[in-house]
C-alpha cells in the first residue's frame, strides 16, 4: 500500500459532522473504481462493487470522521473555550496544536489557577490561543470545528500520525477495492460520518443497503505498553478478529469464517476482546431484522492522541484477510 | 394565548393525553389531516401548495418536511404508599432534586394539591444541612389521613406535575413546562399561517423526557427529508464568576444547535437557517455545543438518515416549576422559521460534493 | 409438563449472550409440538408461530422472553490463569470462589479466584475484587491452557437449581429462564385453546447486552401488539419494600411510559376475571426489558410487560416461586384466548375505555 495514500487520509481535515474535505479525498480515490458511488443523507460515501451476482450482499465499514474539538464560546479577549468531538481526553489536548476549517490554527492552552493543579484537567479549564486580542478580531465562531494537527511519520514498520483512527481503515477499504479481481458477492464499501459521536452514519447507510453480512474495519487498542491495562492485542501480532467489545459481541459465525479464511491463507491473526469502546458494527448489527457482522481491527496504540501508531504489516495483513472474504464465496 | 394554554396543561411523559387534546383543536382546522399514532404521537399534516413540477427532484413525490415538538413534560410517578399515608414517587425524565423540598404539586388527572416538605431547619444537625436530599427520601403529602386514603387518592402509577399558572410579566412570561410547550405553540403557529411550497408532517410527540421516544416512530411513519425540532432550552445567562459560555441568553433570539449530546446538525440546515435570519435581521444565537439532547437524537438516525436540526427559544430554569422566556425571543423564533421554511426548496439540500 | 423439572432444565443450560445456541436448540425441541412454524432470527433469536383462528388478515400478538444469560469471557491468558470479562450485567461481587466452566476447545472445569487475603493490605480485604484481579483457574499447566483455551473463550457458571422450601428454586440465569419456561408453559395450554390471533413466540438474544434480539426480532415480526415477559426484584433483605414485589403473589403487570395503558388494563381485567393473584408495577421510565426496545418498532407497537419477582437478580443464587411461574402461564394463555379479532382498534387513541 502506497504511504502517500495513508499520509492524504490522516493529514485531510474531517471533525464528526464537517466530513467534506475527507469526503472529497477518499472519492477522487474510490470514484474510477466503483460500479457506482452516492452520498448518504447524513453525508456517508457509499462505493458499490457489483459481483457476479451469486454471492451475498456485503457491507463494509470504515468511518471517514476524526475526534476533534468545537468552539462553545469566545471569550472577550478572543480566547476560544471548546468542547469535545468524539472521545477527547483533556489529558492529550495540553499544548497541542489544531486546525479549523479554514484553515485557522490554534494552540490549546491551560487555566494555571486551578483548584487541585496536580489532578488532570478538566476540558473547562482549556482554551485554544488563535493569535486573536479580542472577540472583535477571533476568526473562530461557536460551532466551528477544529482537528488535532499532526504530521504523518514513519519509523521502521511503525506508521504514526493523528487520525489513524479511522482513516487507516479507510486505507484498507480503499486498498482492498483497488485490489479486488473476482467476487461473487455485491459489495458497498461504506465510508461512514459521525462514527465518533453517534455511529449514525454507518448505521443508515447500514439501513439503505440492508446487507447479509457486515464488516466493520476500525483500529483497535494494545496491551504491549508499559502498565498497560491487560490486553491481548499487541501490534504487529496482525489484524485482530473481534470477539467483543462494548457495544457489540461479534456474531459467532462471522468471526469464525474469519478466523477460517485467516488460517487458510496463512495470515497472522489475533482475537480481540475490548473491554472499553466499539465501532460502526455495533449500529449495523441492529438495522432491520439485524446483520450477522464482525470487526477486522487493526492494532493502534494511543488511540485518541495525536500520535496513533499502527503497524504496516497490520494494516497490509488486514487488506489480505479482507480480500480472502471478498474473492470466495 | 396558545402558549398560556400549553404550559397550563397536564401532561408527564407516558400520560399526554390531556396536552395532545389541547393540540388538536388548536391546530385542527389549519391542517389537512391529523392521526395519533400507537403511543399518542400526534401527526398533523399541512399539505403544500405545488406541485412535483416545481421542485427539481427526479422523484415524483413532494417534499417532506418534518417539524417536531414534544408535548410531554418532566413529573413524578407514584411508585408506593406508607403507612402514614405519604405517597413514594420517583422522577419521570429529569428534575433536579434541589427543587423539590418545598414544592406545590397537582397530582392526577382531578389535579389534587399536594406538597413536598423536609426536616425543619429547627431539627436538622449541622453536617446534615447542607446535603440535598434524593428522591428516595422525599414523600409527597397530599394530606391523606393512611394508606388506604393515599392508595384510594393516587394510585401506583399516577402523575404529579408542578403547579404553577402561566403569567406574564411585561416582556417574558412565566409557567412550567415551557421545555417544550414553548415548542409547540410555536409549532402551533405555524400551522395556523399560510401552506408552504411543500409538505410540512408536523409531530407532536411523546416521551421525550425519557429517551427520545415519540420522535422516533413519528420518523419512522412520517419518513421526512428533512427536520426541523423545535425546543425551550437551557438559558444560563445569570452572573458567574468566570468569563464563560452563557449556554443561550434571554433576547438575544432563537438559539440554532450545532451539536448536542444527541446529534450533529446539518450543516446544510445550520446555514440555511442563519443567512435567512441575517437577510432579515433576526437576531439568533447558536446554544453551547456539546450541551443537552432533543428529539433530532432520534430523528436524524432513522431509516437512511434524516438532515437535522433544533431551533429553541432561550428558558430560564428549565425542568424546574416556573420558567422564564422572553416574547421577543419567542416571537422571533416564529419567524425565523417561517421565513426559513417558506425559502426552503431541495436546493437546499443538494447532492453533496 | 412439570414446571420444577421445566425450570431445571433452562436453569442449567448454558446461553450466554451472543452464544444462546444450547438453549435455542432446547427450546426447538420443547416447543416444536406446540407451533405451527419455527425460524432463527438473523442475530439467533428463537421465532415461533402457532397461527390463530380467526379470518384472515389475522392480526399478531408477539410473545418476547429474552433466553441469554450473563456470563464471562476470557480476556488474556497469564502464566496460565484467564483473564475475565463481563457478558452483560455481571456481578463480579458474588463471582469470587465460584465454579464455572470454560468452553475452550473442549469444557474445562475451572474456579474463579484472586491473591489470598493473607497477602493483601488489610484495606484492600474489605473492598470487592476488582475485575482485573480476578482469574479463572482450570488446573492445568500454562502450555496446555493455551492448546485448549483462546481468547474470546466463553465462560459460564456452574450451578445446579437447588429446591428449597415452599416451592422455591434457586439457581443461575433465572433471569430469564423464569420467563421462558412461563411461556413454554404457555404453548403447551395454546395447544387446546381456541385462540383468533395469531401468536409469535420468540426467544430473543443478547438481552442483556443491549436488547438486541428484541429490537430485530420485532422489526423481522413486525408485530401488532407485543408483551414482554422478563424478571423483576423480588422483595428480599436489603431492598425497600417500594422497590420490590413479594415471592408468591404473582408476576407483575407493568404501568408507565414503556407500556400501552389499555393493554396492561385488558391484562389486568383478564387477570381480575380469572382470580390470578398479581401485582401493578409503576416504572417511571426505562423498564431495562425487550419492552423498551419493541414499544418503538417501526411505526411503534403497543407492548406490555410481564415480571416474575425474582430474589437476588444477576447471582447464581436466583430465587423464585414456582406458583409464579405458573400464573404467568395462566395469564398469558387466558389472556390471548380473550384476545378477541378486534381488539386493535380498542387501543386507538379515541376508542371508548374498556369497561371494568
Amino acid at each position: 500500500m502506497k504511504k502517500d495514500l495513508i499520509r492524504k487520509l490522516v493529514e485531510a481535515y474531517g471533525p464528526s459532522g464537517v466530513e467534506e474535505q475527507i469526503r472529497t479525498v477518499i472519492r477522487a480515490e474510490v470514484e474510477p473504481l466503483a460500479d457506482e458511488l452516492r452520498v448518504d443523507p447524513l453525508g456517508s460515501l457509499v462505493a458499490r462493487k457489483q459481483g457476479s451476482g451469486e454471492g451475498r450482499r456485503i457491507a463494509l465499514a470504515a468511518h471517514m470522521d476524526e475526534i476533534g474539538v468545537m468552539a462553545t464560546y469566545v471569550d472577550e479577549k478572543g480566547f476560544v473555550r471548546f468542547t469535545a468531538i468524539g472521545g477527547v481526553s483533556a489529558l492529550t489536548c495540553v499544548g497541542t496544536r489544531v486546525e479549523f476549517g479554514d484553515g485557522t490554527l490554534g494552540v490549546i492552552g491551560l487555566e494555571k489557577k486551578r483548584d487541585d493543579a496536580s489532578r488532570a484537567p478538566k476540558l473547562s479549564q482549556l482554551y485554544i490561543d488563535v493569535g486573536a486580542t479580542s472577540r472583535d478580531d477571533c476568526p473562530v465562531h461557536i460551532g466551528d470545528s477544529a482537528v488535532f494537527v499532526r504530521p504523518f511519520a514513519t519509523q521502521g514498520s511503525r506508521l504514526i500520525a493523528k487520525a489513524m483512527d479511522d482513516r487507516i481503515g479507510c486505507a484498507v477499504l480503499i486498498e482492498t477495492l483497488r485490489r479486488l479481481e473476482q467476487t461473487p458477492h455485491d459489495i458497498y464499501f461504506i465510508f461512514s460520518t459521525q462514527e465518533e459521536t453517534t455511529l449514525s452514519g454507518a448505521r443508515t447507510s447500514a439501513y439503505t443497503i440492508d446487507p447479509d453480512l457486515a464488516i466493520a474495519v476500525d483500529v483497535t487498542t494494545t496491551g504491549d505498553t508499559p502498565e498497560s491495562h491487560p490486553m491481548a492485542v499487541v501490534l504487529g501480532n496482525g489484524p485482530a478478529i473481534k470477539v467483543k467489545d462494548s457495544g457489540m459481541i461479534a456474531h459467532p459465525e462471522v468471526r469464525d469464517m474469519l478466523v477460517q479464511r485467516a488460517k487458510g491463507a496463512d495470515i497472522p491473526y489475533q482475537l480481540e476482546v475490548l473491554e472499553r469502546g466499539t465501532t460502526d458494527a455495533a449500529a449495523m448489527q441492529l438495522v432491520r431484522a439485524g446483520v450477522p457482522t464482525g470487526v477486522i481491527s487493526i492494532p493502534c496504540r494511543y488511540v485518541h492522541s495525536p500520535s496513533e501508531m499502527v503497524d504496516e504489516q497490520d494494516v497490509e495483513n488486514s487488506v489480505r484477510l479482507l480480500l480472502e472474504v471478498l474473492q470466495a464465496a | 394565548m396558545i402558549l398560556k394554554d400549553l404550559s397550563e396543561a397536564v401532561g408527564v411523559a407516558g400520560d399526554e393525553r390531556r396536552v395532545g387534546e389541547v393540540v388538536i383543536d388548536a391546530v385542527r382546522e389549519h391542517v389537512d389531516e391529523v392521526q395519533v399514532d400507537t403511543m399518542g404521537n400526534i401527526l398533523a399534516l399541512k399539505r403544500g401548495t405545488t406541485g412535483p413540477d416545481l421542485t427539481s427532484k427526479p422523484d415524483e413525490r413532494p417534499m417532506r418536511v418534518m417539524l417536531a415538538a414534544h408535548i410531554d413534560e418532566v413529573g413524578l410517578m407514584v411508585v408506593g404508599h406508607d403507612s402514614d399515608g405519604f405517597l413514594q414517587v420517583r422522577s419521570v425524565g429529569g428534575i433536579d432534586a434541589r427543587l423539590l423540598p418545598g414544592v406545590l404539586l397537582w397530582v392526577g388527572p382531578e389535579r389534587i394539591p399536594g406538597i413536598i416538605g423536609i426536616k425543619p431547619v429547627h431539627l436538622v444537625q449541622q453536617e446534615e444541612s447542607r446535603k440535598v436530599a434524593t428522591i428516595e427520601q422525599l414523600v409527597v403529602d397530599v394530606g391523606a389521613k393512611n394508606k388506604d386514603e393515599a392508595k384510594t387518592l393516587a394510585p401506583l402509577g399516577t402523575n404529579a406535575t408542578f403547579a404553577t399558572q402561566f403569567r406574564e410579566l411585561g416582556p417574558t412570561v412565566r409557567g412550567k413546562a415551557f421545555d417544550d410547550r414553548a415548542g409547540c405553540a410555536v409549532l402551533v403557529e405555524i400551522l395556523r399561517g399560510e401552506p408552504f411550497p411543500f409538505d410540512v408532517w408536523a409531530a407532536f410527540t411523546v416521551q421525550e423526557e425519557v429517551g427520545l421516544r415519540g420522535a422516533r416512530i413519528a420518523a419512522y411513519t412520517i419518513k421526512p427529508d428533512c427536520a426541523f425540532v423545535l425546543e425551550g432550552t437551557v438559558a444560563d445567562d445569570l452572573p458567574k464568576d468566570k468569563d464563560t459560555s452563557p449556554t443561550t441568553e434571554l433576547g438575544k433570539g432563537p438559539a440554532i444547535t450545532v451539536m448536542d449530546r444527541s446529534f450533529i446538525a446539518d450543516r446544510r440546515l445550520v446555514r440555511h437557517l442563519t443567512s435567512t435570519a441575517e437577510a432579515l435581521g433576526i437576531p439568533y444565537q447558536v446554544k453551547q455545543p456539546g450541551i443537552g439532547g432533543t428529539d433530532a437524537g432520534a430523528i436524524h438516525a432513522t431509516r437512511e438518515g434524516v438532515p437535522s436540526v433544533t431551533v429553541a427559544i432561550p428558558c430560564r430554569y428549565i425542568h424546574s416549576p416556573v420558567a422564564l422566556l422572553s416574547l421577543d425571543d419567542y416571537d422571533d423564533t416564529v419567524r425565523l422559521m417561517r421565513e426559513s421554511l417558506s425559502r426552503l426548496t431541495y436546493r437546499t439540500l443538494e447532492e453533496r460534493e | 409438563m412439570e414446571p420444577i423439572p421445566l425450570l431445571k432444565q433452562l436453569s442449567e443450560i448454558n446461553g450466554v449472550s451472543g452464544y444462546e445456541e444450547p438453549v435455542r436448540e432446547l427450546l426447538r425441541r420443547m416447543w416444536e409440538p406446540f407451533v405451527d412454524e419455527m425460524r432463527e432470527g438473523r442475530l439467533g433469536s428463537l421465532i415461533a408461530l402457532k397461527r390463530g383462528s380467526g379470518p384472515e388478515p389475522r392480526p399478531g400478538l408477539m410473545l418476547a422472553a429474552h433466553m441469554d444469560e450473563i456470563g464471562l469471557m476470557v480476556t488474556g491468558i497469564d502464566k496460565g490463569f484467564l483473564r475475565i470479562t463481563w457478558v452483560g450485567g455481571t456481578d463480579e461481587r458474588v463471582l469470587l470462589g465460584q465454579e464455572v466452566i470454560v468452553h475452550g476447545q473442549h469444557d474445562l472445569p475451572g474456579v474463579v479466584a484472586t491473591r489470598p487475603p493473607h497477602v493483601l493490605e488489610h484495606a484492600e480485604r474489605k473492598e470487592t475484587v476488582p475485575w482485573d484481579k480476578l482469574f479463572v483457574d482450570v488446573g492445568l499447566p500454562a502450555p496446555e491452557v493455551e492448546q485448549i483455551v483462546a481468547v474470546g473463550d466463553l465462560i459460564t457458571i456452574q450451578r445446579e437449581m437447588a429446591v428449597l422450601k415452599n416451592q422455591r428454586v434457586a439457581g443461575k440465569a433465572f433471569d430469564n429462564r423464569a420467563s421462558v419456561a412461563a411461556l413454554t408453559l404457555t404453548l403447551e395450554q395454546l395447544a387446546s385453546t381456541q385462540h383468533p390471533w395469531d401468536v409469535w413466540a420468540v426467544a430473543t438474544v443478547q438481552e442483556e447486552t443491549g436488547l438486541k434480539g428484541a429490537i430485530t426480532a420485532a422489526y423481522g415480526v413486525a408485530p401488532d401488539v407485543a408483551v414482554a415477559l422478563d424478571v423483576t426484584f423480588g422483595k428480599q433483605p436489603g431492598v425497600q419494600d417500594v422497590d420490590s414485589i413479594p415471592l408468591g403473589e404473582g408476576p407483575t403487570i407493568g404501568i408507565g411510559p414503556n407500556f400501552h395503558p389499555r393493554l396492561a388494563a385488558r391484562l389486568r381485567k383478564t387477570a381480575d376475571t380469572h382470580e390470578i393473584k398479581y401485582h401493578i408495577e409503576p416504572v417511571p421510565g426505562r423498564s431495562g426489558t425487550d419492552a423498551w426496545a419493541i414499544q418503538v418498532s417501526r411505526e411503534g407497537v403497543p407492548t406490555a410487560l410481564v415480571s416474575i419477582p425474582v430474589r437476588y437478580m444477576h447471582q447464581p443464587v436466583e430465587m423464585l416461586d414456582v406458583l409464579d411461574v405458573e400464573r404467568t402461564g395462566r395469564l398469558l394463555t387466558a389472556f390471548i384466548a380473550g384476545l378477541e379479532p378486534e381488539f386493535l382498534e380498542r387501543l386507538a387513541w379515541d376508542a371508548p375505555a374498556e369497561s371494568e
